[in-house]
């Protein structure tokens, strides 16, 4: 077996890839990581006292890695789902009853799950080190607006099985938009919107009605909840992610003491 | 002997009980985190728990509320927030001894050591992400995603309940009014969480485990996290059901059970049961008790906290005017749930302020 990978080294192919032999020498380790678009994420050498589970918990890692689950189980997904009222349940019943040893929707599912509880402890762990202090401060706030887009992907995707549990549980949840200020037709003030005694805020234009495309949860809400689900918030949350991984770069590395 | 723990269980996770239990809990962890970051006492209280979930999952009820798949998670939630609080508070309490005594902290020491990322870290992520694959394939195996009967907008569940994760969000309702609950608390805990590395100015603690020297700020979001967030998570799943009602976790969700509401504003309080008058017909005169005490306890509690405690000056002088003044506005109103919270279940207060014509009630 090493013979054969010693032998493949030396491989024209292997060598256009792999630009440095292996490794376990300090120039080889450093060429790993300086010349590999995947991991030049990382610096070359990290913090000893930075990289123990004891301290990270792992959990901002593992929210990256349920992301891109999220992401593979996602589009397969996505190969065998219509997003209207007519077909939306059959199908999420068809993946279910008529595909053998099928683990995509569960995996998608738990996944999805899993990663609102690592998000949590993420930023549980990284107040309890206090990582978000200088010069940390602004890298912090991207990561909340990353786990409100979390919550958003999985409210979102909550609605597509289109079954009770899903249109209930969106119901309710978007049932709160119709008392924004002045933008819900039942929030304080927005009676006080008027032009010529008529309400300028009302079930047909108030904010929950931009937010289902309709008066209740509909199937025009199905299409909308689908589109931000699998293209929208993903684009948002993967544009914020690189943001949010350079800066953990640019701002000194994981934390440590000064 | 079964039948009385169950009872009195129940009692225990009745609400006002509930909430007043976790709160002397959380205190009583930080207070005594010496001893009870012991490993001995974790052990214990792990045996303790595990005994506690065995026992109760004997019980029918118990049962089919903890194994509906979409709850699972957050029993596993619960076990990894006890797990990593826990972890937290145990690495603190051995850093501040080992700097109480002079000496570097468990971070400092390893701190100025460099290792390669290939291996040291590479690897600890691959054996992360194959723990965590495999986690994720058994789960799958183990429990299918939950599939109910087609969407019927004609017929609503009872209890209607908002994806797990909003169910605190949802608990808050029984105390304030969807424009408060649904839409300006969520609003200001963003912005709250957005504006903790502004407000706190305190360089000690980056970068590795402590509490002495950073107590408010642990407690302050351990009790935002653990109390507000993911107690009101577990309360809203697991004993709250039919009609939003309260239930035991040994207690049969009844579909008929009914709390009566007998709920007052305090307009009715002041007026009619104060001065055993009619209430006003003016509006703004009939709510004027109700706005001078929220104008009070946003004017006068902050100019109060600052004379009587210490440690309130010391943030004053330490943050300056702007920076305090947002801090206190944010507390004041993060501390106004749990006092909703108590009025609700001591004197049955609906509203401080009602406008019911306007949608505007407090």
């Amino acid at each position: 077996m090493p013979d054969l990978l010693t032998s493949l080294r030396k491989t024209q192919v292997w060598k256009s890839i792999f630009r440095h032999g292996p490794p376990n020498t300090t120039r080889n380790r450093t060429l790993v990581v300086l010349t590999n678009f995947f991991l030049h994420l990382h610096p070359v050498k990290v913090r000893k006292s930075g990289i123990r589970l004891s301290y990270t918990w792992c959990m901002g890692g593992l929210t990256f890695f349920l992301f891109l689950v999220e992401t593979i189980t996602g589009l397969l997904l996505m190969f065998y789902y219509r997003p209207t009222a007519e077909f939306a349940f059959q199908d999420i019943m068809a993946l279910r009853e008529h595909v053998a040893l099928g683990l995509m929707r569960e995996m998608h599912r738990w996944g999805a799950h899993a990663m609102v509880i690592t998000v949590w402890l993420h930023m549980y762990r990284v107040f309890l080190t206090g990582s978000y202090k200088p010069p940390r401060e602004f890298n912090w706030n991207v990561g909340v607006i990353l786990l409100v887009l979390t919550l958003l992907l999985s409210f979102t995707g909550y609605l597509l099985p289109w079954d009770q549990l899903a249109i209930w549980a969106v119901t309710v949840g978007t049932n709160m938009a119709r008392a924004t200020p002045f933008l819900g037709h039942e929030g304080p003030g927005a009676a006080l919107l008027q032009l010529g005694g008529v309400n300028l805020v009302h079930a047909g234009d108030d904010v929950r009605f931009a937010l289902l495309s309709g008066r209740f949860v509909g199937e025009a809400t199905l299409l909308r909840f689908y589109v931000l689900h699998c293209v929208g918030f993903p684009l948002v949350a993967a544009t914020l992610m690189a943001v949010h991984f350079w800066r953990v770069r640019k701002d000194g590395g994981i934390s440590g003491p000064l | 002997m079964v039948d009385a723990i169950k009872n009195f269980v129940n009692a225990l996770s009745n609400p006002t009980v509930y909430f007043f239990l976790t709160i002397v809990g959380l205190w009583a962890y930080l207070q005594f985190r010496k001893q009870l970051t012991h490993p001995i006492s974790a052990w214990l209280f792990l045996l303790g728990s595990v005994a506690f979930f065995i026992f109760s999952m004997f019980d029918p009820t118990f049962r089919s509320v903890v194994t509906k798949p979409d709850n699972v998670p957050i029993v596993i939630m619960l076990g990894l927030v006890l797990y990593l609080t826990w972890l937290g508070l145990r690495r603190a309490v051995l850093n501040d001894e080992l700097m109480k005594r002079g000496e570097a902290n468990l971070e400092a020491k390893e701190s100025k050591d460099r290792v390669f990322t290939w291996p040291d870290l590479v690897y600890t992520e691959l054996i992360c992400m194959v723990l965590c694959t495999a986690a994720l394939v058994v789960w799958s195996i183990v429990l299918r995603a939950p599939l109910e009967e087609p969407a019927a907008p004609a017929r609503t569940p009872n209890p209607s309940k908002a994806p797990w994760y909003f169910l605190g969000l949802q608990e808050m309702l029984v105390y304030y009014d969807p424009w408060i609950a649904g839409v300006v608390l969520p609003s200001l805990i963003i912005v709250g969480l957005m504006a903790i590395p502004y407000l706190d100015r305190n360089p000690k603690g980056n970068g590795y485990y402590t509490f002495e020297e950073r107590p408010f700020a642990i407690a302050f979001f351990m009790f935002g996290f653990l109390i507000l967030w993911v107690s009101l998570v577990v309360l809203g799943t697991f004993l709250r059901g039919p009609n939003w009602s309260f239930f035991g976790p040994f207690q049969p969700w009844d579909i008929h059970f009914l709390e009566p509401l007998v709920n007052v504003n305090l307009s009715e309080y002041f007026w009619v049961r104060g001065l055993g008058a009619p209430l006003p017909a003016n509006a703004i005169l009939r709510e004027l008790p109700g706005i001078a005490l929220i104008v009070a306890y946003f004017a006068l509690v902050p100019p109060l906290l600052l004379s009587t405690s210490k440690l309130f000056r010391s943030y004053f002088l330490e943050l300056g005017a702007a920076r305090y003044a947002t801090f206190i506005m944010l507390l004041l109103v993060e501390m106004s749930l749990p006092i909703k919270m108590v009025l609700r279940w001591t004197i049955n207060l609906k509203y401080v302020v009602a406008f019911p014509e306007y949608f505007f009630n407090i």
